[in-house]
Parts: structure tokens; sequence; C-alpha cells
């Protein structure tokens, strides 16, 4: 028997929608659209919704909203129709953000290169064309957990961590890419660097990216790069945006 | 003209502190906020306000504070020797702290974190929805000798009341209910876990609260290729190491480590309250005691305002009669601060 979709409470805080456990393109499509189908029933018991890679979380508080009641309601929405194949949510934003790979700004390119089989004028050609998915936000304000990259690159984590990698960076490992929201030590390797902010918290929009927002990183030139650094004062790192429908 | 606060001297760990900043969980940010919400709300009744007002949280030890016209405070939390201008002052109780006059916090004796409010609320400039600090997210920084800080129109009067001390200062049994991951540990290890006798572990702080124990450390079947799932605040992830953390209000939106359980809200403070080395048990309840006893709480938070008595002072050792409300904080049923927080 498939145990999934599984429904489980959280404390006394909220209940957890898990569609599986483990990551997959299909399960993370389901949580973000389930997530979007709890947002658009705006019940009022929901005080809060998020998702993490594979589950999606309604903060309701269990003291005072029966549970029993929930748990009717959730599995009559979740049977309205299979969420592994569901469209994404729409108004999602398609994000285009300049990156230098490889130089003295992102030492770990060769490397990574190395890992996911290619010479690293390849691994650029590859990663610089390749569109992820905000599959998940955690670990710092606004941080980004983008996938899934080509297969080539499910490379472990390193076993040391390196001691700090800046805000911006662009680290991959297991066929995931993290821009950096604060300066960290990680054991992800640093492949690119941008100077995109993720966590912009005096501005009207804090948060520049929302979960299931898409992403693309083109190569950019050193210069091309120093000049957006030198000029730029909205944090956005040069970035261009497409709503996607 | 706005009331302003000082710090002439700060302890090392001082910060605003609200209920916290709640809707940014989706975002990255957790909802943070003082790490005794039951201090907050002892704080809000001794002054006769809402609970939505920011204080001042200490860890530790205080610090020295003066404002530029007359002010009523509150301390609340760990007890902390306090004086104003070296008369010595009573914890969890208001007072009035004049014009000018030196209010002097030093360390603490029971309990970890300490509560100065301020009749009117500390009146910073609100950061997405709060005034609270969360430093592990980068928003506000530890209050340095020198701040100084707005203060919000005071529609009060009352000082010279008191709340009786309760026992969260004390560690003891706190209760746990099952959450996401508690059936990836075998009945065997549950049953070890409730009984063993934990210390507080030294290092603790907003985001978490490790616990040493003697013996073997716990374990979960298959524990570290868990996917990353949601943190609500109390959820006790076991580490690496075998050890239990309890995660806080600061904690991370997510993470990896199995959790064994969930501290119910109840219980919470009296994990961030007990000092290092006091003894805790953990104790698993049902989701169905959990409600009550979570229920129970709630009307005992609501009856504060109901428990306040005046201060009994003898009135030889009161060198200037006059400069104290001898009576005053009466209350009256409508007028409960806390009746719009259902």
């Amino acid at each position: 028997m498939n145990q999934f979709p599984k429904i489980q409470t959280v404390g006394l805080n909220g209940i957890l929608i898990s569609f599986a456990d483990t990551m997959s393109e299909p399960a993370n499509r389901a949580a973000l659209s389930f997530r979007a189908a709890i947002d658009a029933a705006d019940w009022p018991e929901v005080s809060e919704t998020s998702t993490s890679l594979v589950s999606t979380f309604l903060q309701v508080d269990l003291v005072t909203q029966p549970l029993d009641a929930m748990l009717t309601r959730l599995h009559d929405l979740l049977d309205t129709q299979d969420w592994y194949t569901a469209p994404l949510p729409s108004g999602r934003t398609l994000w285009h953000i300049p990156t230098v790979y490889g130089t003295d700004l992102a030492p770990q390119l060769e490397e990574a290169a190395g890992l996911a089989g290619l010479d690293p004028d390849a691994a650029i050609s590859q990663l610089s064309q390749a569109r992820v998915r905000v599959l998940t936000i955690g670990f710092a304000p606004g941080q980004p957990y983008m996938g899934e990259l080509p297969e080539n690159w499910d490379i472990p984590r390193q076993q040391a961590l390196t001691k700090s990698v800046p805000a911006g960076a662009l680290i991959v490992a297991i066929r995931q890419l993290i821009i950096f929201t604060n300066a960290s030590p990680t054991g992800w390797r640093h492949i690119g660097q941008t100077a995109f902010k993720t966590f912009r918290p005096h501005s009207d929009s804090p948060f520049s990216l929302s979960p299931g927002d898409e992403l693309c990183f083109p190569s950019v030139s050193r210069s091309a790069f120093d000049t957006i650094v030198a000029t730029d004062t909205s944090g956005a790192g040069g970035a261009e945006t497409e709503v996607l429908s | 003209m706005t009331t302003t606060l000082t710090i002439v001297q700060a302890g090392p760990a001082l910060t605003i502190q609200d209920r916290g900043r709640a809707g940014w969980l989706a975002q990255g940010l957790t909802k943070g906020g003082a790490a005794d919400l039951v201090a907050l709300y002892e704080g809000a009744a001794l002054l006769g306000q809402s609970p939505d007002l920011a204080a001042i949280e200490m860890t530790g030890t205080g610090g020295t504070f003066t404002a530029d016209a007359d002010i009523r405070i509150a301390l609340t939390g760990a007890s902390m020797a306090a004086n104003i201008d070296g008369e010595a002052i009573v914890w969890n109780a208001s007072h009035l702290l004049p014009a000018g006059a030196r209010l002097t916090i030093g360390g603490a004796t029971t309990g970890t974190y300490g509560y100065l409010h301020i009749g009117g609320g500390i009146a910073t400039e609100p950061l997405l929805g709060a005034r609270a600090s969360h430093l592990s997210a980068g928003l506000g920084a530890a209050l340095k000798s020198g701040d100084s800080f707005p203060i919000g129109p005071d529609k009060g009067r009352a000082t010279g009341m008191q709340l009786p001390r309760d026992t969260r200062f004390d560690g003891g049994v706190v209760r746990v209910v099952a959450s996401m991951q508690t059936d990836r540990f075998t009945a065997e290890e549950r049953d070890r876990f409730t009984a063993t006798q934990f210390a507080r572990d030294p290092r603790a702080n907003r985001m978490g609260v490790r616990m040493d124990h003697d013996g073997a450390g716990f374990h979960a079947e298959g524990g570290l290729t868990i996917l990353s799932e949601v943190i609500v605040p109390g959820d006790i992830q076991i580490t690496g190491d075998g050890a239990p953390f309890v995660l806080m209000g600061e904690s991370q939106t997510t993470g990896g480590y199995p959790r064994i359980g969930t501290v119910i809200p109840r219980d919470l403070p009296r994990v961030a309250q007990a000092p290092a080395g006091t003894k805790i048990t953990f104790e698993f309840v049902t989701l169905e005691q959990a409600i009550l006893l979570e229920t129970q709480h709630r009307r005992d938070i609501k009856a504060l305002p109901g428990q306040l008595t005046a201060l009994i002072r003898d009135p030889a050792t009161i060198k200037n009669l006059l400069s104290y409300q001898l009576v005053g904080g009466m209350t009256s049923a409508t007028d409960n601060p806390f009746e719009k927080d259902t």
C-alpha cells in the first residue's frame, strides 16, 4: 500500500502533508501545488503555510481547532486530483541572475566540474543553460534550494566544510544549487558568484524568491560582474525577471 | 515629546523582544520572539497593557538604564538583583522609575532570561511586522551601552503591583507530544529517553537548548538520512552525537535531524529558563492531554491580571513616602489587557 500522501500532526502547531520520503520532482510539484490549493481555499483555521522539499505544512492551532474536522477536509482536498502531476501554481517568476563561474570569486568550479564528469567550459555551458526551480526555502531567510540539475551533478557534499563562502555564492551538491543569503560555512562546492541578495529586510519585498520560482544563471564576465556590483543599489544583482503563466 | 530610555551600561546579551514575527515560515524566517512568553504576559499584566508591546530581554544579567521622564517599569522572568538609585526593588513587580534615576539590574539568581518592560512599550520602528530582534536571521542587534529608544505613550498609571512567582525556573518535568519522526525511534529508545535525567548544557541560546546526560546517545532508525523537514518551536532533535536539542523560537525553519517529540508550548519557558546544569526530564503526553494542559494554561494567562496584589512596604524603610503610590493599580474585570487576545 502506498503510504503517501501522509498526514501527521506537528506538535500542537499544525499539520504536515508529506508526498514522499525522498526528493523527487513530482513530490516537490505536489507539495507546491497542494500549498497553493490550501492558500486558495483560505480556511480560517490555517494561519500560515509553507513547503519543504516534498511536503506542505499548515500552521493550525490544534489547541482550539478540532483536528478531526480538519483531517476530513484535507482528505477531501487531496482526493480531488493527482497532485504529483498537478500544474505548478501560476504567477511564479522566472529569474535570470548574472553569474561569474570559477575565477578567484568561485574557486571550486573546476573540482565540481570534474566530479560531474565535465571540463570547466562544458560545466559552465551546462550550468548557465540549466533552468532550475526553487524546491524550498530554508536554513537562512530567503535562501533557496534549487533543482534539479542534470543527473551528472549528483555529486556528494565535501567531507570537510569550507570555512566560509560569501553571501550571493552559488554552490552545488546532490543535483541542487543554493544561493547563500549570508556568509556561512558549507559542505557544498562554491562554483559561481552572484550579486543577488535573497533577503533584503529593509525593502518593500524583503524576500526575493518564492518556492516554485524558476531560475537561470547566465554566465557573465568578471568585468560585467564588477560593473553590476559597482552600480547595483537594489540588491537584485542585475537580475531580470518574467512572470510565468 | 517622546520619552526616551537610555542604556547607560549594557549587559552582554540584551535584545528587544516581543511575541515575534509570524507569517514568514515559507520564506525561511522563524517567528522568534521572547524566549519566555509567559514573562511577556506577566509584564503586560503588571503594567495593564497589551502583551504585543516590546520589552528588553536580558540573558543572564541586565544593565543600567535611565529615562528622561518618569516611566513605569515591570521586571519579570529570571530574578535578577535590581535597584533604583541604590534602593533595592522587588522582582516580578511594577515600579515607578523617576526621570533621571538609574535602574541597575544585576545577574540572574534564578532562571536565565529576565525582562524589563516599560509602560507604553519600547517603540522602535517595526521590521517585517515586529520589533523582536532575530539575531540568527540578521534582524536587529544586541543592545549596546549608549543605545537609546523611544517609548510609546503610556495609558496606565498603576505601579507597586506584584505577581506570584511560579516554578518554571527550576527545571523538572517537561511534557512532550509525539511528532513527525517519533516512530523512527524504537519503543525501547523512547522509554530510555523518558527515563533519563538530563541537565541543561551551558551551550544554549535562543535557537536551541542542548541537553546533557550520562550514558549512550539516542538514535533513530535510518537516523541521518531524513529529508529536511519543517521545524516548530519545542521540537526535540537528536543530533549526530545522540544528544537531544530542544529547538527554540529562533531556530531555522527546517532541519534534517530526526525529532523524537515536541515540547508542548506551555513547558517551553521551563526549558528556556532552566539555568545550566538544572535537571530536566521529559514525559510523553497524548495529543488530547496536551490540548487540555494548553487550554488550562491559556486560561491561567488570561487570569493573570486577577493575580495582581499590591506590594507591601514597611513605611519605616521608605525614605520618601510620597514618592510611592501606596494605593493604586486597581484593575477591573472590564480592563483586562488580554481580552482581545483569544
